[in-house]
């Protein structure tokens, strides 16, 4: 039996005819064509497919559906506003910090949830929050160096 | 190119360009300027005279179109991976032709759109696709001067080429833009002669530092993968496997897949799978197919599979040799004898070999994680017996390769369920089957045995390899007595192995490195000053400098902290890595502390990617010097998640410095393959630094580690 899921994507209200136990990744990629999120492991062990529920780093592939009743998620297609890059985007490009980018979309998710929660991590607390992401052309002090710019470059527009 | 070939190739050292098949070039244009051009190796290595203008069929794999409104489209069979080649490829050619990098749009690896390329792999775009792009972009700007000088009525050595425009010199209000000189115009010339490309002093952009410029549509989401490709009425497929590789199968009982509304089961020879328009009642549904497989037994696991090897490969062949080994013995005052194990790793790129695909009135459009478009055409034109224009395989962003996307089996799955089912089909492999069809580096052994006088000079070398082939074998010591071995077997391992990120080079660099430090030590020799005293290659030893330096290898150690040195050739590039690591004693754990990479690499040509490519490297490197095993029971792949298969983290990358030897004047060599070469090396002479363990076989564990302390 299906039901009706109903949450806000990137602040658009949505919602979906699901079972309830499909993953928040398939139903972002498959049912509302939101493609930027990728699918890297399914096991949760990767960070690839990360996206915020209500402002918290999820994993998306194991995430199911049916608890994001009410929920306000944001993928990397929310992030650019007006055409403009998010600070955390533009900082990514400054210091390339990323080769083929297929965990880039996860990467700047999971640092988005870290900025949030601690607008000025220093850079133990940046490499601890961002540990469970994974990148294989090896990017990570790139990655690192972004995410300490783009904190600086948020607080200043606090 | 098949795959089995590239392998080959792979695994030694490719020292010219890779000869192409030729093909007719009868594709429709369009209008502008066009310059078709060859990397075939005449083209570079005799002045760049193609010899065959009177043909009817023309020599050529790629070709650039100034177009009517004075932008330029470089296509080129290349894919882009990652290594940062839409980036530099377009940077030579900006160069040369005189427009802004932004106005050179690349279209890469589409086998419809673009001329056939043998595929990108061996670090070969930038050594052999550089210098012809930027003679063709040169051979542009000579026509457009050409044209320009006729229609203002100006010789052409009064004329200058800048940002795309054409000035009168001393008058540059008289000027005339590549648009203008382009409109109307249908130009196709091939390159024939060496045309005049500048020289390093006149560069402008060429050795500058450029942001990749497919980063915006990275950060965005925007950039398209294989598995983003979503084609109408398109059903999601998952394979039922073995969990032994393989396996063949006897029956299916599919009476599980009677609860699943539009499931259709495809049943064809050993490929089991399973379609629907929800990926998930697909995925669920693979789970009921019941299947008997036949699954062919093997009675060797991670820990016997050296013996194994060794047992089972008895034939080898002499790769070099010099002087009298017996001689060597005799003058040596102290010879070892070493054994150095690598065991399997798997690519593991974050983008699981993945395929979307569509048969349609015999025609076949695919787009596949691949590093190798055209071979992916060939390999499923033979697989359904139909010519290969019939199938197009389209341009694609590809989520890391490391060589192990050159295998292409997913996409011909994948064409095999679109055929039998009628309908455009999706195939994303799970990271199970990702690390089941890895086609893993191979474990190896080396054996090796050398000497050295009571000076500390080497006499004797003596390298067997087994299973890790010859690439960055070439002798770069000065050894008078030598001889390197290679000992191979086809299908002799328990699974599929190929080519990983500079094949064979990481594990037969470990053990020489390894080695030549265990030789310094016996002599008791400084392990940079016992490089130095013996190296006979005159790159190589201003590299090691250089790395030194920048190191400073004098500086003195804190307590539990050792220096490591490693050498090695690859691609052209020679590479002197050192690292300094942390071992804690008790636990034998190593916390990598800070990497020192020297590089010459010839001309640099965007220095920015360059240094992307060696601290990727690097930091990949870490993870098979450090963590990557591949553990298996016979044909029983067990490490087959993250969890389970341990590379490296943020938290265990330190701090990495690239440098460069400047030869803005030499042709480019490779870069991103060449320093992961000796970090496995680097890493276990540290470790030896910093605690006197000793170990031989990769990865550097804890545990072997404390085991080395205890001998």
């Amino acid at each position: 039996m299906k039901k009706t899921i109903r949450f806000k994507l990137n602040g658009k209200p949505v919602n979906v005819e699901v079972v309830g136990d499909e993953s928040l990744l398939t139903v972002i990629r498959t049912n509302l064509n939101q493609t930027g999120t990728k699918f890297g492991c399914g096991l949760g062990q990767c960070g690839t497919c990360t996206v915020l529920v209500d402002n918290e780093p999820f994993q998306s592939c194991t995430t199911y559906i049916e608890d994001m009743e009410g929920k306000e998620i944001t993928t990397i297609e929310g992030m650019v506003t007006n055409e403009v890059l998010h600070p955390i985007q533009k900082a990514f490009v400054e210091h390339d910090a990323l080769q083929c980018g297929f965990c880039t979309p996860g990467m700047i998710m999971n640092a988005f949830g870290l900025l949030l929660k601690n607008p000025e991590p220093s850079r133990d607390q940046i490499i601890k929050g961002m540990e469970q992401n994974l990148c294989r052309c090896g990017s990570y002090n790139r990655i690192v160096d972004a995410i300490q710019t783009a904190g600086i470059e948020m607080n200043k527009k606090i | 190119m098949e795959a089995d070939k590239i392998t080959q190739l792979y695994f030694s050292d490719v020292n010219e360009p890779v000869r192409y098949d030729r093909r007719k070039f009868l594709k429709q244009l369009g209008k502008g300027i066009i310059v078709i051009f060859s990397l075939s190796e005449l083209s570079l290595l005799q002045g760049w005279s193609q010899n065959n203008t009177q043909e009817k069929q023309i020599d050529f794999n790629a070709f650039l179109r100034v177009n009517e409104d004075g932008t330029v489209d470089c296509f080129t069979g290349k894919i882009e991976m990652g290594q940062g080649i839409i980036t530099s490829l377009a940077q030579v050619l900006a160069e040369e032709l005189e427009v802004g990098i932004n106005d050179v749009k690349m279209i890469m690896g589409d086998t419809d759109l673009c001329p056939y390329d043998a595929g990108t792999w061996g670090s070969l775009t930038t050594r052999f696709a550089d210098p012809v792009i930027r003679a063709a972009a040169a051979e542009a700007r000579e026509i457009l001067m050409d044209i320009a000088s006729k229609k203002l009525n100006v010789p052409i050595e009064n004329l200058v080429a800048k940002n795309g425009v054409i000035y009168v010199k001393d008058d540059s209000s008289k000027k005339i833009t590549y648009a203008q000189l382009t409109r109307g115009q249908k130009i196709v010339q091939s390159l024939t002669k060496k045309p005049e490309i500048k020289k390093a002093k006149d560069f402008k952009l060429i050795g500058k530092s450029i942001i990749s410029t497919d980063a915006v549509a990275k950060v965005t989401g925007k950039a398209q993968y294989t598995g983003d490709i979503k084609l109408p009425e398109m059903v999601y497929a998952n394979i039922v496997r073995s969990s032994v590789f393989g396996s063949k199968k006897i029956s299916v009982d599919s009476s599980g897949l009677k609860e699943f509304k539009g499931i259709e089961l495809i049943d064809d020879g050993d490929l089991v799978a399973v379609v629907h328009s929800d990926p998930e009642v697909s995925y669920k549904a693979s789970k009921k197919v019941k299947v008997i497989w036949d699954e062919p037994k093997l009675n060797v696991d991670s820990e016997s599979i050296f013996n194994y090897l060794e047992t089972n490969i008895t034939s080898s062949s002499v790769f070099e040799n010099s002087g009298d080994l017996e001689q060597g013995r005799t003058n040596s005052a102290k010879i070892i004898e070493a054994k150095y194990l690598d065991g399997y790793k798997a690519h593991a790129a974050m983008e699981t070999h993945s395929a979307t695909c569509h048969f349609q009135e015999n025609k076949l459009i695919m787009w596949a994680s691949t590093q190798t478009p055209f071979g992916t055409r060939a390999e499923l034109a033979k697989t359904f017996n139909m010519p290969e224009e019939d199938v197009i395989v389209k341009q694609i962003f590809v989520g890391g390769g490391f060589g192990g996307k050159i295998y292409n089996q997913q996409a011909v799955e994948a064409a095999k369920i679109s055929k039998k089912c009628g309908k455009p089909v999706q195939l994303v492999w799970s990271r199970r089957e990702e690390f089941m069809y890895d086609m893993f580096r191979p474990a190896a052994i080396i054996n090796t045995k050398a000497g050295v006088d009571s000076y500390g000079k080497l006499n004797l070398w003596e390298f067997d390899i087994y299973c890790a082939g010859t690439r960055g074998t070439k002798l770069f010591y000065n050894v008078p007595h030598n001889r390197t071995r290679m000992f191979n077997k086809n299908d002799v391992h328990p699974f599929g192995t190929g080519a990983w990120r500079a094949p064979g080079n990481n594990t037969t660099t470990f053990a020489r490195e390894s080695h030549i430090d265990v030789m310094a030590h016996s002599v008791g020799i400084d392990a940079l000053q016992f490089r130095l005293n013996n190296l006979k290659d005159d790159n190589m030893r201003a590299t090691l400098e250089l790395a030194a330096k920048t190191f400073n290898w004098d500086k003195p150690k804190k307590e539990g902290h050792g220096y490591g040195i490693a050498l090695g050739e690859d691609a052209g590039t020679c590479v002197a890595l050192i690292a300094e690591v942390f071992v804690n004693k008790k636990t034998g754990e190593v916390k990598p502390i800070r990497i020192v990479c020297g590089q010459d690499m010839g001309q640099v040509v965007n220095p920015h990617g360059a240094i992307l490519q060696t601290e990727g490297g690097i930091t990949m490197g870490l993870g098979y010097a450090l963590y990557e095993d591949i553990e298996f029971t016979g044909r029983t792949i067990k490490s087959w998640g993250f969890s389970s298969y341990k590379f490296t983290q943020f938290s265990n990358t330190p701090p990495i410095e690239c440098v460069f030897i400047d030869k803005m004047d030499s042709k480019p060599q490779g870069g991103g393959e060449p320093a992961i070469i000796c970090v496995g090396g680097a890493i276990a002479n540290a470790v030896f630094d910093a605690c006197g363990a000793r170990v031989n076989r990769l990865p550097v564990t804890p545990k072997r580690i404390l085991e080395a302390l205890k001998i």
